[in-house]
């Protein structure tokens, strides 16, 4: 394949595409398929077939169309219109009278500008609701491989390099280091054999922004795998997902089946002498395999427990060579970077948070779903506009971002700016971008007790601090919510939290108490509302400590 | 080979390079509390005992596996590190089951000399008292895991110095459990060569000589150092250190 027979693919498609006067795009997203899309795209089928429609329109499944609260979605490029809660009766309207009169079904209709739609930026989630997430071909016509072709015709691995550093992508897996300075290590690392990894282990309660990115543009974090390999001299790839995510592994592997047989995956590239292959690697349901040194032991076939770090994979990774280790949707920025150039990306979001970010929006709130958003965007305009705010008779609390990991964040901040350092001044992270919206009806000490009780499940159990300050966190918890703790216990559960993200080896036992810390920094009174008064004359000690051992003179 | 130079607690020190800040430390008679720690075997990092504070830095790091930088400040044991010590060994104190009274190693035990170190005269947190299991099935010895600590040694020796590795972990979190091969008796295990290492160098009484009494057992982990750099250096004369 060459540069041209990439573009003639492209016009070959787009072509293809215009013969048809309507194209239906029904979400196919794990979350549509489970609201029953499967019953829509069959009564579809049999509508289209029944009227004899098929030629003035197709049927596609895409990617997640972003309102998951209101599927099953169905969307029509004639208007363009976008249709929620679609059942076969609905399915059966929209083939017969938008297709085949030309009028919209109302009932169904969503008002595409609504803000939850207008608020939005698209760059990651560009092509959901507009391609095939399984036609290779599609993700060519709308301007796929493009950048990977740029890259290896017109570019050396440092012009690359630099372009991503001076775009400003930070790592949206939750830390933000600078991706091109990562790039740039690994590319300077003297080995005979260099890796790139694609962190896939999504496992933040309530995220699922990775697994949509999987699912409705595969080919987006493959060609953002294959230029990260081509600026850092790496010719092997590895994806990482979590059996969880069986579409996703699916929808991966039809990609890399496509791209091998074009020759976009493989040996010689475009003709160069550069040689990439991406295998997949599936996770066996250890949340703490998220943890890039704990993933990297685990797609080595060994037990997923994280190790010190220095070394960072950038020096000693895979098998000790130097290992590119980014997230889905950092791979997913890349192509469109190299595309329109780093002054384009560099202008979005803020400047040292530049870019947008995809963020899952569930819990208590109007409309849960999948949106992405310029970065600096205020959290109330993330959780009122996008969101729709609380359901109706009940008052927002508390938002919690980034996962277990995260932290809440009350009323009296919404207003902070949805950056990385910003959401760190108020005890939360970015994370993966996972936001769980808690209004009033929820007790906070019980969050927080659920993210503590996830954290003491998901503790590899290597360190001490981790393995057994989380069992007593969730202990302490569990028994302030039965109202059977003390002050001193109280007093206890905060220096046991400091302690353990203090001293903990890894990002999961570090950041396992910010749930609780977050919790008792916002909402300290619904704790001490459950403290028991402590008994007269207790003494120094704990209730719950043990009979004293008398310390030798 | 060049020469680092760096303070710790106040004073000035200078390390070889590759020399991790712990090293240097014990060669200077500077008292760092390790548990999962042990010469001759790789770093395992994990018992977090050894954290030292870095000006400059927020963040902990372990003494067992950083390395000091040139003019590094490092400090060993400020009040806040004095606490989380006495935390973590509190922790493990709460973890087990571990009554000194009536076991092997009662005062030589490297558990107990800690919890006299970082001064724990009582526990805070409410014991557990795990059930876990005891494994008296090897002809010489017995492993019992309520007193175990998970800091690996076992693991480690039994894979880098004998070669065997017929231990590793199963489970995970609070759960986890030192196991023989795919989690049979030990006894019955047939890539074990009885060479009694794991016991030699556990920290507790979790691993012991079968037949010991209460107080008896004593543990000899020095010598593995002594072995490691017999074959490595062929160094065959035991050094009085070696033998602490």
């Amino acid at each position: 394949m060459t540069v041209e027979d990439l573009r003639e693919l492209a016009e070959k498609e787009q072509a293809r595409q215009a013969e048809y006067e309507h194209r239906i795009l029904y979400c196919s997203s794990a979350g549509c398929v489970s609201s029953g899309c499967d019953a829509v795209k069959n009564e579809l089928k049999k509508a289209i077939g029944e009227l004899d429609l098929s030629k003035k329109c197709e049927m596609i499944g895409t990617g997640c169309l972003g309102l998951c609260g209101e599927g099953p979605l169905v969307f029509v490029s004639s208007g363009p219109t976008l249709y929620q809660h679609v059942d076969a009766a609905a399915a059966r309207r929209i083939v017969e009278e938008h297709i085949g009169q030309g009028k919209k079904v109302k009932e169904n209709e969503i008002d595409l500008n609504d803000p939850f739609f207008a608020s939005q930026k698209k760059i990651v989630l560009e092509n959901m609701g507009k391609i095939n997430a399984e036609s290779i071909e599609e993700y060519i016509a709308a301007d796929g491989y493009e950048a990977l072709a740029k890259a290896l015709t017109e570019m050396i691995p440092e012009e690359v390099i630099s372009e991503i550093r001076k775009a400003g992508l930070r790592g949206r897996g939750g830390a933000g280091y600078p991706t091109g300075l990562k790039w740039d290590i690994v590319r300077k690392g003297v080995a005979d054999q260099k890796y790139v990894v694609c962190n896939a282990d999504e496992g933040d309660p309530g995220a699922f922004m990775d697994r949509s990115v999987l699912e409705g543009d595969p080919h987006r974090v493959l060609e953002g795998m294959a230029i990260a390999g081509y600026a850092v001299g790496a010719n092997q790839g590895f994806i990482y997902v979590r059996a969880e995510y069986p579409l996703a592994i699916d929808r991966l592997k039809t990609a890399i089946k496509q791209a091998e047989r074009l020759g976009l995956l493989g040996n010689g590239i475009f003709e160069s002498h550069f040689n990439f292959r991406i295998d997949i690697r599936i996770g066996a349901g250890a949340f703490v395999c998220g943890e890039e040194t704990a993933l990297l032991r685990s797609v080595m076939g060994r037990r997923g427990r994280p190790k010190v770090r220095p070394p960072y994979p950038s020096e000693k990774g895979l098998w000790d060579k130097p290992t590119v280790i980014n997230n889905v949707e950092t791979y997913a920025n890349v192509a469109p970077i190299l595309r329109n150039g780093s002054g384009w990306f560099a202008a979005i979001g803020t400047q040292k948070s530049p870019g947008t970010k995809v963020f899952a929006i569930a819990g208590n709130v109007k409309r849960p779903g999948l949106i992405e958003v310029p970065m600096g965007i205020a959290l109330r305009k993330i959780i009122f506009d996008i969101g729709g705010g609380t359901p109706e008779g009940t008052k927002f609390k508390a938002a919690q971002a980034g996962g277990p990991s995260g932290g809440c964040i009350p009323t009296e901040h919404l207003d902070i700016l949805v950056d990385y350092e910003s959401l760190q001044t108020v005890g939360a992270m970015m994370g993966s971008g996972g936001m769980i919206v808690i209004d009033d009806t929820s007790n906070m000490v019980e969050v927080a007790k659920y993210f503590s009780e996830f954290c003491m499940d998901e503790s590899c159990g290597k360190c001490i601090p981790c393995r057994v300050g989380t069992k007593h966190i969730y202990m302490m918890l569990d028994k302030i919510v039965k109202g059977e703790a003390t002050e001193n216990d109280f007093d206890l559960l905060k220096e046991l939290c400091v302690m353990v993200k203090e001293t903990s080896l890894c990002g999961l036992g570090q950041s396992a108490p910010n749930g609780v810390i977050s919790t008792v920094r916002f909402f300290k009174d619904e704790y001490l509302s459950k403290l028991k008064k402590s008994a007269e004359g207790n003494t120094h000690l704990n209730e719950s400590s043990s009979v004293p051992v008398v310390k030798e003179a | 080979m060049s020469v680092i130079t760096f303070t710790i607690d106040g004073e000035q020190y200078s390390a070889k390079e590759g020399d991790t800040i712990l090293q240097v430390a014990r060669d200077n008679k500077i008292p760092i509390p390790t548990l999962c720690y042990l010469e001759g075997l790789s770093t395992f990092g994990a018992c977090r005992l050894c954290v030292v504070e870095i000006e400059g830095s927020p963040k902990l790091f372990p003494a067992c596996t950083t390395k000091p930088t040139e003019s590094m400040v490092v400090r060993t044991s400020t009040d806040k590190l004095k606490k989380y010590r006495r935390m973590i060994v509190e922790l493990l104190a709460s973890e087990g089951n571990h009554q000194c009274a009536v076991c092997v190693v009662n005062g030589h035990c490297e558990l107990q000399d800690l919890a006299y170190e970082v001064e724990l005269d009582h526990v805070r947190f409410p014991y557990l008292f795990p059930k876990k299991s005891l494994d008296a099935t090897h002809k010489d010895f017995v492993i019992d895991r309520n007193r175990c600590v998970l800091c690996t040694r076992c693991v480690r020796v039994c894979h880098e110095v004998e070669a065997a590795h017929v231990w590793d972990i199963a489970g995970r979190g609070i759960d986890c459990e030192i196991i023989a091969d795919l989690n049979q008796p030990w006894g019955t295990s047939p890539s074990c060569t009885s060479c009694g290492k794991c016991v030699r160098v556990c920290p507790t009484g979790a691993l012991f000589d079968k037949g010991a009494a209460v107080g008896e057992m004593q543990k000899e982990s020095g010598f593995i150092k002594f072995i490691v750099n017999a074959r490595n250096k062929h160094e065959w004369v035991r050094t009085a250190h070696e033998e602490e």
